[in-house]
């Protein structure tokens, strides 16, 4: 397959920025597409040209480390998968593939297709978590049953991997459905209850800070999400707000 | 250099509690004036962090990637064992001490390994605790499922996606100790340098990866929770990012390298598809509780699939090989990931192999989709379901069970795994060597730590499934904890380390010159190339079956092979900006070193255990045939200015508590 790939090249935070085009051919159908840029990386050390820069590792759609903006889509096209997961059978000889970074306030980018989500961090450690040190004294795990309905959804929020593909799609750069997903995930277990308001009102208040927009709700995050999570976690983690709001001190 | 593992007096059930006892703490005050730096934030770094932060200690913790919850144990699948006996079937403390024993062939520490067992009960409850959605049962309680080596179920899991699941669990745990300011997190750093001053860990040079700084980080003690060195064969499960040189530098500063030929290839993962594959994908051995592996009886058949004239599907059960049911009929599709490894090579060399590149076998559902589907009709009270009923009931419950890797292979193969069976091939996934460490996880550099796979002590020759993210987190929340703090206890009144010393500044001249050098070398090969080679040697000579004229080449290559990446090496770029290239460069010159030490290593145990195969010991129906005799020792390697000089010291391994046998899984 030959294609011509349109990347977005850029220095530094501080530098503008460009397109600039790549011709590259030979490319197999059973290449990942991280695969292919690796090609076109090894080609441009060979012309002694810098190679474009892009977060990956573990190349099996659980990391999160990948993040690009394909043909206009977080991820490029095909539903429930990462950049890493999407393979050139997707695409067609001849194809002209554009290939940004994610673009958010709140992720910043590095270098070419590299951006900051530090934001994501800083957002879990403003209560993603249930305070429990580890001791080895705390209760049997069997001790306190769960409903197997309520632990499987909890496990579907869970399974957010951070990647952001949520707030590069927004276009308001909206972080709703990544801190709804944590949100909604503890409350909906028991050990999540103790500080459920408490976690709801400041993480919410920490994505504030962070410069994420706000959610209109046009449901965008859902469809490109590669690990499905739902947008009933938002609604989940309104009701959730809302209660904490009402009955703050 | 004697080697003294430091195991307590006693009876193995009461080791660890009696040193616990026994063990000198450090003072709340004091705890606060000392520093502690952790490398790597997989389950065993970041459970490390978090427990030593709560605590009361300072921690500076360490990662390349861009955030802490993208370290690789996030990538595990299928499980984490503990002996809770939740499902009466038998499950004890010692059981699960013996299956690890056992199903390391008897080449890892009892103490450690008994250790390990004795605190895997108290994982679950503190992940529970932390919020960990493990899957459960309608009743509301913990479910549980088998993995290979053993014959009971004690692997807890949530679908496929186990090691995400207790990672966020490890990583929130540490972001709440962040917020707090008992962890600085350090992202996007790699350690390339260990300090150490007068004989004492006392920090480590880390690059900053966006502005490619070197920095000098002081502490009292270095955790390198840093993980496997699989990534040595190029391809293998691990992530593009997992290297050695963490654990490779402290090796060069002094620590003992163990086992370093102790690898794990995991039978079933998707196979090799082409030249330019970047990494191969696991799927998971979970996957194995009801999938049935098997060959085409006949070669003609075999042969025919590779052509593409027939289907797998259109082979009746007579024509089918279900090799490791009719080897080991015991165990089954559930033996050991050594022993059905070198299983699917033997039927793959004998001919029968089921893809174009004649290296892949088939894991076929099949037969547990009809198994569900009719006892799902049942519950349902469909007495005269037909066919397609019970197939499409039986689909949605392997599913729910597995969806998440049914989707994993559809995506990266294009084949449906719930209509044709899976082709699956083994691949190089976890090591078993790392670096010695004593009773109390410290290296042979005192202040020195070595948490999760980046060391070698519970494993031995072979890891059996589930027991990774049980190590990982063992260490990192219930064992060192405590066993550092035995050593801080003479660190009390040391006051803050200084970086300014001739130690911190000799370390941080040797990463610029190894950095200076590469970029400055103007080869005409790019880092991959040598990767590549160094990873086909790797994977022929040292792979899954080895042998003295394979090895002693291999060694030869991998020499010359050095040679030629410092000469030819081409690192286009700065250091001071981010420079992908510069890491892996940085990266592969570690590798490079570390593949002789793996193959000097698998030519000096000359006896086959685990997944350590060496041909010229092999029983005649082809299992490995170990050497007690002469080999009932951990080979600990000591750095000696270059790779070929390294000097073999051996820990004599003494069995007290468990009878060494043959092991058996027929």
């Amino acid at each position: 397959m030959n294609l011509t790939l349109k990347i977005w090249r850029q220095s530094g935070p501080k530098d503008k920025g460009a397109m600039k085009t790549y011709p590259i051919q030979g490319v197999e159908e059973d290449m990942s597409f991280l695969e292919m840029m690796d090609m076109l990386n090894e080609q441009l050390v060979g012309e002694g040209e810098d190679p474009v820069v892009y977060d990956h590792d573990c190349r099996e759609g659980i990391c999160g480390s990948c993040s690009m903006y394909i043909n206009g889509e977080a991820h490029g096209p095909g539903r429930g998968i990462t950049t890493c997961q999407l393979h050139m059978r997707s695409f067609n000889e001849g194809d002209t593939i554009f290939i940004e970074p994610w673009r958010a306030q709140a992720f910043p980018v590095i270098k070419d297709l590299m951006v900051d989500r530090s934001s994501f961090d800083r957002i879990i450690a403003a209560g993603g978590y249930v305070s429990v040190n580890t001791s080895g004294n705390t209760l049997d795990a069997n001790a306190i049953p769960i409903p197997k309905e309520d632990a499987d959804k909890a496990f579907d929020a869970a399974t957010c991997i951070g990647c952001g593909a949520c707030v590069a799609t927004c276009k308001n750069s909206s972080a709703m459905l990544f801190v709804s997903a944590k949100v909604s995930q503890l409350a909906l277990l028991p050990q999540g209850q103790v500080e459920g308001s408490d976690r709801v009102l400041n993480m919410v208040h920490q994505m504030d800070l962070e410069g994420f927009g706000s959610c209109t709700n046009t449901g965008a995050c859902e469809v490109e999400c590669p690990k499905g999570i739902s947008l009933e976690n938002i609604a989940r983690m309104n009701r959730e707000f809302l209660g904490a709001a009402v009955s703050a001190d | 250099m004697k080697l003294d593992a430091r195991i307590p007096e006693g009876p193995i059930e009461n080791k660890w509690t009696k040193h616990k006892a026994e063990i000198r703490l450090v003072n709340p005050a004091n705890k606060r004036h000392i520093d502690v730096i952790v490398v790597g934030t997989g389950l065993a770094g970041a459970s490390a962090a978090a427990s030593m932060a709560e605590m009361g200690y300072n921690v500076k913790a360490f990662c390349f990637q861009d955030s802490p919850r993208r370290a690789h144990s996030i990538a595990a699948q299928g499980g984490i064992n503990a002996a809770k006996n939740y499902q009466n079937d038998g499950d004890s403390t010692y059981r699960l001490f013996y299956d690890t024993i056992k199903g390391g062939d008897y080449r890892s520490r009892e103490a450690n390994v008994y250790r390990l067992a004795e605190v895997s009960a108290s994982i679950i409850d503190q992940c529970v605790a932390q919020g960990v959605p493990f899957a459960r049962e309608y009743g509301g309680l913990l479910d549980n499922r088998s993995f290979g080596g053993v014959q009971v179920s004690r692997t807890f899991y949530a679908k496929g996606q186990t090691g995400q699941q207790l990672l966020l669990g490890a990583y929130s745990a540490l972001e709440r100790q962040i917020a707090k300011g008992k962890v600085t997190m350090y992202a996007r750093h790699e350690m390339l340098e260990l300090v150490v001053v007068d004989g004492k860990a006392r920090g480590i040079i880390a690059r900053n990866l966006i502005t490619g700084e070197l920095e000098r980080h002081g502490a009292h003690a270095v955790l390198l929770c840093s993980g496997g060195y699989g990534n040595v064969f190029f391809l293998s499960t691990n992530a593009m990012g997992s290297n050695v040189t963490a654990t490779w530098r402290a090796h060069k500063k002094g620590a003992l390298f163990a086992n370093p030929c102790f690898t794990q290839i995991h039978p079933t993962c998707i196979p090799v598809s082409g030249e330019l594959q970047s990494k191969l994908t696991l799927m998971s051995e979970s996957l194995r509780n009801d999938g049935r592996i098997w060959v085409p009886a006949h070669k003609e058949d075999a042969e025919a699939i590779r052509q593409g004239k027939l289907k797998p599907t259109e082979l009746t059960e007579d024509k089918r090989d279900y090799y490791l049911e009719r080897r080991y009929p015991s165990f089954g599709n559930l033996v050991p990931r050594d022993v059905a490894s070198r299983a699917a090579k033997e039927r793959c060399d004998a001919g029968l192999g089921v893809n174009s590149t004649g290296e892949a076998v088939y894991l076929d559902f099949s037969a547990a989709i009809e198994r569900y589907g009719k006892t799902e009709a049942n519950i349902r009270g469909m007495q005269n379901a037909s066919e397609k009923e019970v197939l499409k009931l039986g689909k949605d419950i392997v599913e729910a069970k597995y969806g998440n890797l049914f989707q994993m292979y559809e995506k990266i193969t294009d084949d449906n795994p719930y209509e044709t069976p899976m082709r699956i091939y083994p691949a190089v996934h976890y090591t078993m060597g790392g670096l010695w460490v004593d009773y109390n996880l410290m290296t042979s550099v005192p202040g020195c730590f070595a948490l999760g796979e980046a060391n070698f002590s519970d494993h031995g020759a072979n890891r059996l499934g589930a027991s990774a993210l049980m190590q990982g987190l063992a260490d990192g929340y219930f064992v060192a904890p405590y066993t550092v703090g035995d050593y801080l206890a003479d660190e009390i009144s040391t006051g803050a380390i200084s970086t300014d010393t001739a130690a911190f500044v000799d370390a941080e001249k040797e990463a610029q010159d190894r950095i200076d050098h590469l970029l400055n070398n103007n080869g005409s090969k790019t880092v991959d190339h040598f990767h590549k080679r160094l990873g086909k040697i790797m994977w022929n000579e040292c792979g899954m079956e080895r042998s003295i004229e394979g090895l002693t080449k291999a060694i030869e290559d991998i020499q010359a092979l050095r040679v030629e990446f410092y000469k030819g090496v081409r690192v286009p770029g700065k250091a001071a900006t981010v420079n992908q290239e510069l890491e892996k460069a940085l990266r592969v010159a570690d590798f490079i070193e570390l593949g002789e030490l793996m193959c000097r290593d698998a030519l000096e145990r000359n006896e086959s255990c685990g997944g350590h195969f060496r041909a010229e010991h092999q029983t005649t129906e082809g299992e490995a045939m170990r050497d007690d005799t002469n080999f009932t020792f951990v080979s600990a390697w000591e750095f000696n200015g270059d790779p070929s000089s390294a000097k073999l010291h051996k820990e004599d391994l003494n069995y007290e508590f468990v009878e060494v046998k043959t092991r058996s899984y027929k």
